[in-house]
């Protein structure tokens, strides 16, 4: 587990190991970081975060059957799942949350909760394994997110050109790829920043101020 | 992503009072919670000890519902019933997440680049 509480008994908070906001008057805004088991959401996350990563258990109701981790248990319909995010304040009131979300279609309902409001989506991908993206893609298009697909490299993966990676992952010409390594601040904001531009190119133009009558 | 074998030890249909009712309309994880006071409120002796743990864990500064359901260990689904138990109570306020509704998307988005790219 990765949560910072993790090992320590439950019971009432403990104030001097919680980060709370320094200010209740701050802009908070919202990102999910998606991909697949085991391509680095949380080591993501981990990095940028300035509170130790947290994770909230959410119990959700199995929408495909039948499913392997509770095969045996007749009747039983509900799994629970952690899910980790953290916390990067920014220059100019704002704070940035982001949720490491499952990447399997049988989570989907979870997803959407969780995807609502946020301005994009962050994609990770990993060389050796590129297809194990696509679920969680087509989840993302289907919300309506903005995103983009950062590869994170690991030591032993195989590096493919970008036309390539794009191809096999069949990008849409204006979704950004980059690649990242997600154990890196500089590279991990940077993507991001790609993530951002890119939300960004999509908004509409600031209308003009309303005309006061 | 981890599926969690762990078990609570209060089972959350318990940390609600034992209450299905739909409750906490508007409230989003994101939602910013904190105590109106730090003298203890004697609206709190009626609820429970559940909400008690989260007006102790708010007394000292501001949090989002989720990372206070993550330091309660407790669903977020909880922690919104418990919460809007309290604001009713008089014991936390509560407010959206982003707190100027003039702000348009683009500015928000504009005023995050800006902010990532300082920080690079």
């Amino acid at each position: 587990m990765d949560s910072a509480l993790s090992g320590n008994p439950p019971g009432p908070g403990r104030p001097d190991r919680v980060g709370y906001l320094p200010d209740p008057e701050q802009t908070l805004m919202k990102l999910v970081v998606a991909g697949p088991f085991g391509v680095g959401k949380t080591t993501f996350i981990r990095t940028l975060s300035e509170i130790p990563t947290l994770h909230t258990e959410e119990a959700m109701t199995e929408t495909g059957a039948p499913v392997d981790d509770v095969a045996g248990l007749p009747g039983k319909t509900t799994t629970t799942v952690a899910v980790d995010f953290g916390r990067l304040t920014l220059p100019g009131e704002l704070v940035l949350y982001m949720f490491g979300t499952p990447g399997q279609r049988r989570f989907f309902p979870l997803w959407q909760d969780i995807a609502r409001g946020a301005i994009g989506a962050l994609v990770l991908a990993d060389t050796r394994r590129l297809a194990d993206s696509f679920e969680i893609m087509d989840m993302v298009e289907e919300q309506g997110l903005p995103y983009a697909v950062a590869v994170n490299r690991f030591p032993d993966s195989p590096v493919h050109p970008a036309p390539v990676l794009r191809s096999h992952l069949d990008l849409h010409a204006s979704t950004p790829l980059v690649l990242c390594d997600a154990r890196e601040r500089g590279s991990s904001l940077d993507a991001l920043i790609a993530l951002t531009e890119h939300v960004l190119h999509g908004l509409p133009a600031s209308a003009p101020a309303p005309e006061q009558p | 992503m981890t599926p969690t074998p762990r078990r609570r030890m209060v089972p959350a249909y318990l940390a609600t009072g034992g209450r299905t009712r739909p409750g906490g309309d508007g409230f989003e994880r994101l939602t910013v919670l904190f105590a109106t006071g730090a003298e203890q409120p004697s609206a709190l002796a009626e609820l429970e000890a559940e909400h008690r743990r989260l007006w102790d864990l708010l007394r000292p500064g501001a949090l989002t519902v989720v990372e206070a359901a993550a330091h309660l260990r407790l669903p977020v689904s909880a922690t919104v019933f418990l919460a809007a138990d309290l604001v009713e109570a008089g014991c936390l306020h509560a407010r959206a997440p982003i707190p100027r509704a003039q702000q348009t998307d683009r500015s928000l988005v504009e005023r995050l680049l800006v902010g990532l790219r300082t920080l690079r």
